[in-house]
């Protein structure tokens, strides 16, 4: 009986894990800028290369993982820089946008690095609990989905940046007005969305087999939690990926995984029909 | 007017698409001085106010701000050279308390000078009562405050205050003005504010200039003042 409830838990957080971490980066920058990023998962696909690529150079995977995402942060950086700022206030235009950069790159990267590359390997090993067998690196995930919540929360609510963010996000002309660089805001917002995008990829990439469309692999779930979390990535997300990994991992578990994924979209059309602006938006109403 | 000027605007301009809003706004505010900018509905004293702060663009014209030019400059570098803005319906952060809005202004400005904010407690209380209290659960009148106290956290040379009465108690208005009396006497911060409340006027302006059809048309100096019909005139209009 305890390992089928352990399972069952295990199942969950490696669900939870999985939505928090796809999406934590899209509801950044969604929430700051309003900026949809159909090129999230190509932010995705360069922190798990890149993890890979360091791997392979023989680089211990935590370095390699952190070299992940901080590669796809400065790429974020850069196409804010270059394209991204150009089309604040245009969501329409940027949607399509971050699209052709998501086709272009991978597109790109088909015919510059192949189909497929050989993955490296799920470290840590497995433990057991009664006659089921788990990955321990599963668990790894969800320590760190969970520190990405706290970190998140950290810099957004007890950092001098996250008060001149959360400021933007809620009013960016009135703080304009009083001596923030939203400008500055937005790019660093976006390079750390990114980051984060690029983190996910690095700690998923030990999980995988590396080909260029694996960022499609996460683009639902990342999307499914950004609608039900709505723009308020502390108020939303975490409520989000609990609701949804929840629905999920008790249709995965009576009905198997197509089951789960069918459940996940039905779950989002049903919040987006009852709470149009998401979990955060109606506590925040709540809260008014 | 005071020796030292704070804000010249000579022949200021501003559009909105094709549709021209202001049509040459002149005017000078002395260190210390209180002025208020009075006219009817949709003559051009917000967009003044918007264009003075940089969230309008001028099409024309200049502003400088103690001899400096600000014109072009986007409105981040306005605020930090000195000027505070109380926008119409105050626009305080609502899902953030007080004391963040209130921060807001020191960590944008790199003032990170706490007498500042103490100061501002001191002008108004309510708001080191209410420090951890979301914005926007406050009434309208701590709203007003709060603007107020945020804009002055950024230690201005200048505020700007579009209609502080607006949708606000006497009470509470009265106190405001005292407040703002008292932050020009004590600081030597200069005040422009628009309004259409008379009483308000009256109780704290020392000069006023009256906008019509985009531009200036009238200087109405203290001895006018204090004739109510002048003022009423230009607001009955």
């Amino acid at each position: 009986m305890f390992a089928e409830i352990f399972s069952i838990l295990y199942q969950f957080a490696d669900v939870f894990a999985f939505l928090i971490l796809a999406a934590a980066g899209l509801a950044i920058i969604f929430g700051m800028m309003g900026i949809i990023n159909m090129a999230h998962g190509e932010f995705i696909t360069c922190g798990i290369y890149v993890t890979v690529i360091c791997v392979q150079q023989g680089m211990p995977l935590p370095l390699a993982q952190a070299i992940g995402a901080l590669s796809a942060g400065l790429v974020g950086i850069a196409l804010e820089r270059t394209i991204i700022r150009h089309l604040y206030h245009r969501p329409l235009d940027s949607i399509l946008a971050t699209w052709g950069i998501s086709l272009m790159v991978t597109q790109g990267m088909l015919l510059l690095l192949g189909s497929s590359w050989r993955g490296i390997g799920t470290p840590l090993g497995s433990f057991q609990v009664g006659d089921y067998t788990f990955s321990t690196y599963r668990l790894v995930l969800f320590g760190a989905a969970i520190g990405v919540l706290a970190g998140l929360y950290l810099v957004f609510m007890r950092t001098g940046y996250g008060i001149m963010a959360r400021a933007t996000m809620q009013n960016a002309e009135m703080a304009q007005a009083l001596g923030v660089r939203t400008q500055h805001m937005y790019a660093a917002s976006f390079g750390m969305g990114a980051a984060l995008a690029g983190l996910c990829g690095a700690l998923y990439a030990p999980t995988m087999t590396l080909i260029p469309t694996m960022g499609i692999t996460f683009i639902i779930e990342s999307f499914v939690t950004v609608v039900v979390g709505g723009a308020n990535v502390l108020l939303g997300t975490a409520p989000a990926g609990i609701l949804l990994a929840v629905v999920r991992t008790a249709l995965n578990a009576w009905y198997g995984q197509i089951a789960g994924q069918i459940g996940l979209l039905i779950a989002v059309i049903v919040v987006i029909r009852l709470l149009p602006e998401g979990v955060s938006g109606w506590l925040s109403r709540r809260e008014r | 007017m005071s020796a030292e000027p704070v804000l010249d605007v000579v022949g200021l301009h501003a559009a909105y698409g094709s549709t021209p809003v202001l049509r040459g706004i002149d005017m000078h505010l002395g260190k210390g001085e209180i002025v208020s900018l009075i006219g009817r509905n949709g003559v051009g004293k917000t967009t003044t106010m918007r264009c003075l702060i940089g969230l309008v663009r001028a099409t024309a014209g200049h502003i400088r701000l103690r001899g400096q030019a600000i014109t072009h400059l986007p409105p981040a570098d306005r605020a930090r050279l000195g000027i505070g803005y109380i926008p119409q319906g105050r626009q305080v952060f609502p899902r953030m308390t007080v004391e963040e809005n209130l921060r807001v202004s020191q960590l944008a400005g790199g003032k990170s000078d706490p007498q500042m904010m103490e100061r501002v407690f001191a002008y108004f209380p309510i708001l080191k009562e209410r420090r951890r209290q979301s914005a926007g659960t406050l009434s309208g009148g701590e709203q007003q405050q709060l603007a107020i106290g945020r804009a002055m956290v950024g230690n201005p040379l200048l505020l700007l205050l579009d209609e502080p009465s607006e949708g606000i108690q006497p009470s509470i208005v009265r106190m405001i003005c005292e407040a703002l009396k008292s932050i020009r006497d004590q600081l030597g911060v200069t005040i422009l504010f628009v309004e259409q409340n008379l009483d308000t006027i009256m109780e704290i302006s020392e000069r006023c200039y009256v906008a019509d059809k985009g531009t200036i048309v009238a200087e109405i100096g203290r001895q006018e003042l204090h004739t109510s019909e002048a003022v009423r005139r230009h607001l009955l209009i």
